[in-house]
């Protein structure tokens, strides 16, 4: 249980970020939380049996979401939601009003720095997301922007303003978040290495995005965050994340915005079964080896200068590149079109900032 | 330490800036002990040398050099790339190289940083350039690579440079530094990273480590602000010749990484009185980073020699009109390359 003397004492943006939470199960692990999250706006996306009644702790201000919530909100639209898989959470993005999210997994805690101290994860994140980010230049240092750094000689002044931070992507103690394979060739294996870093992942470069421990800036980058078609009746499982996290880097390049990675940590408690895992992600072991030359190929045209724009480029080089790869791609492109619609309609351009960079895009 | 590196594979390099360098040798003894060392002395510096016994080492001074690379080639090797003589001279397959105004640090624990163990382990992994694991060296004890990174990537590339990091006076430039003068590194980051390909950053000499045999001849003395001086905040020798050692392993598909080992480094000089002379550097990084962004090159460069050969071709023909300093920085890594390749031993091998 968290120590309430660690709650600072003035809540940043309590008006301005929702936590998007999915959910099949419950929400026990919100009680150790609750110092930290109390103040915010929950979104459960409950997934799974709409009929079984998911219990929120006393106290929390929430909206929940089951799948007939989905459906009736989205219509036949609902289409492009996963089902039985927790990358339903992104329906929760698309139905927040709200400029930051927040996503966190049910099995995830507060962690201990090395100190001892719990470690507010939220808090981290909004730091992260509030500060700069610095893609076209690698900074030794790591963060610039936190206390007792600075950028190195030889970097050059007129990069050291930055760009807007889109996405804060944190870690996790304890069962790291390896891949089937993996934990089957080493089950014991914990992460124990605090790494007190936080660093912006240069331009160009792709990385495998968690959506654990995730935040960004819904205003900036939310229609990417669209975690794919996996689940019941989907072919594959466990990559609803990555594939959210190669769009969105390509995009965050493309028009000028960093992306973070490093602190804060959660601790993550519950190791799913490998086999089943294994059974869920087998195929995109084999098409992450297309799909990684894809995105690193990626080019996007000077005139998608708003996200939906370039979001619906991708999807239509995703239906003629990937396409054969497999028939499974030829329906995810419609899908990501129909989540960009979706999008588009629950929040009209106006209301939210995804609207086209007045500038283009950055070089 | 990896069991296949023999420690007579390994050289110690340190460029001696200061006279005085007992406190510096004891402090690194028992790290250093072991390996065979070379100190060049600064061909500036009047005073004699003072090194404690105990050391299999062999000390190069002015007349030394001059004897190898004759006294008007010498006049390169002033300051701080007195080191890269003995980069030249070196007959071992890795470098360590530290500056003689850093002392072993103590990590999280408080155990002190074998810093040449770490630089070793880092040479002799794997690097990941391609794709950035979000729980850093997955080569490292306890860690691996995360769920969707691509199986094809996870064997890695050979690792060409170790960038190490500082404790204390960290490497900031002369502005940074005078703005916070009370600002000191405290933070040990535990971690060691791939610099993504692509991705350039600066590149300190302060704490360094490489594999000669096959990124030896780009690590070079070639930029010298005009008021180049005895303090790392009035030089960027080391940061232009880390662009180039940079994108020669992006382009022959070599790792870089950074991260450990930290060292100690000592307070020293006076960052208002060197923000005069650093303001020169300052200014030039404006136009090195986007030119050395730009840099592509071709198919047919397919040794170290050739890559730093047409860098300096570039060099010359975009930014030598820009500033006599660039015109000067390419001829003398035309120069480097070709004193490489008659006293630096055997020519690098091509990439992997």
């Amino acid at each position: 249980m968290a120590d309430p003397a660690t709650i600072s004492p003035s809540t940043l943006l309590k008006d301005e970020l929702d936590i998007v939470i999915p959910t099949i199960r419950n929400l026990d692990f919100l009680e150790m939380w609750r110092p930290f999250f109390q103040p915010y706006h929950l979104i459960i996306v409950q997934d799974g049996d709409p009929s079984k009644a998911i219990k929120v702790p006393e106290g929390f201000d929430y909206e929940l979401y089951n799948r007939n919530d989905i459906n009736r909100i989205l219509g036949p639209k609902a289409s492009c939601i996963s089902f039985k898989d927790s990358a339903c959470r992104c329906f929760g993005y698309m139905v927040s009003k709200k400029k930051y999210i927040y996503t966190i997994d049910d099995d995830c805690f507060v962690a201990k720095d090395p100190s001892g101290k719990d470690i507010n994860a939220l808090e981290q994140h909004i730091k992260n997301l509030l500060s700069p980010s610095t893609p076209f230049f690698f900074n030794t240092l790591y963060d610039p922007y936190r206390a007792g750094a600075d950028f190195v000689r030889g970097y050059p002044f007129s990069l050291r303003e930055g760009v807007p931070t889109a996405v804060s992507h944190g870690l996790w103690l304890n069962i790291p978040d390896y891949d089937a394979p993996t934990q089957l060739v080493k089950p014991l294996e914990r992460n124990t290495r605090y790494v007190d870093a936080v660093m912006t992942i240069p331009k160009g470069t792709l990385f495998p995005m968690c959506g654990m421990n995730l935040a960004f800036d819904r205003e900036l980058i939310g229609p990417a965050m669209y975690f794919g078609l996996m689940g019941d009746g989907q072919p594959i499982g466990r990559y609803d994340d990555m594939w959210a996290g190669w769009c969105t880097k390509v995009i965050c390049d493309h028009l000028g915005w960093g992306v973070k990675t490093g602190l804060p940590y959660i601790w993550h408690s519950k190791a799913s079964n490998p086999f089943v895992n294994l059974r869920k992600e087998y195929k995109g072991i084999y098409w992450q080896e297309e799909l990684i030359p894809f995105f690193q190929s990626v080019t996007l045209p000077k005139d998608c200068t708003s996200v939906q724009k370039c979001y619906i480029e991708i999807a239509n080089q995703v239906k003629a590149k990937l396409g054969k790869v497999d028939d499974y791609f030829n329906k995810l492109a419609d899908a990501m079109v129909t989540w960009i619609e979706a999008w588009d309609e629950l929040n009209p351009s106006g209301a939210s900032k995804s609207s086209d960079l007045p500038n283009g895009p950055s070089k | 330490m990896s069991l296949s590196i023999k420690d007579h594979e390994i050289d110690i390099v340190i460029g001696a800036l200061r006279p005085d360098l007992t406190s510096f040798m004891s402090e690194w003894r028992p790290i250093f002990s072991r390996f065979h060392l070379i100190i060049v002395k600064d061909p500036d510096l009047k005073e004699e040398l003072k090194i404690p016994e105990g050391f299999n080492l062999d000390v190069y001074k002015k007349p030394d050099i001059d004897c190898v690379v004759g006294t008007s080639t010498s006049t390169i090797f002033s300051g701080y790339s007195c080191r890269y003589f003995g980069y030249l001279v070196s007959r071992k397959k890795y470098i360590i190289s530290v500056d003689d105004d850093c002392y072993p640090a103590k990590d999280n624990k408080g155990i002190l940083v074998d810093a040449v163990a770490q630089h070793i382990t880092n040479l002799t992994t794997p690097a990941t350039p391609f794709f950035f694991n979000t729980l850093y060296d997955p080569f490292t004890e306890g860690a691996d690579f995360v769920r969707g990174y691509p199986f094809s990537l996870r064997s890695g590339v050979q690792c060409a440079l170790s960038c190490g990091l500082w404790l204390n006076l960290a490497d900031y430039d002369a502005p940074t530094q005078a703005l916070k003068p009370e600002e000191r590194n405290s933070r040990y980051v535990d971690a060691v990273l791939t610099v993504p390909a692509r991705s350039l950053m600066p590149i300190s000499g302060i704490n360094i480590a490489f594999n000669r045999e096959v990124i030896g001849p780009a690590l070079l003395p070639s930029l010298r602000l005009g008021g180049e001086g005895k303090f790392r905040w009035e030089t960027m020798e080391d940061i232009w010749s880390g662009m180039c050692v940079k994108v020669a392993c992006d382009h022959l598909g070599l790792g870089v990484k950074t991260g450990m080992p930290y060292v100690w480094r000592n307070d020293r000089g006076d960052a208002i009185a060197s923000l005069r002379k650093e303001w020169e550097g300052v200014k030039l990084m404006e136009e090195v980073v986007p030119f050395f962004q730009s840099v592509r090159l071709p198919r047919e460069a397919t040794t170290t020699e050739d890559c730093v050969a047409e860098v300096a071709n570039v060099v010359k023909e975009q930014l030598g009109s820009k500033d006599p300093i660039f015109a000067r920085a390419a001829k003398a890594m035309v120069d480097w390359v070709m004193l490489w390749k008659s006293v630096g031993s055997s020519t690098s091998s091509p990439g992997a």
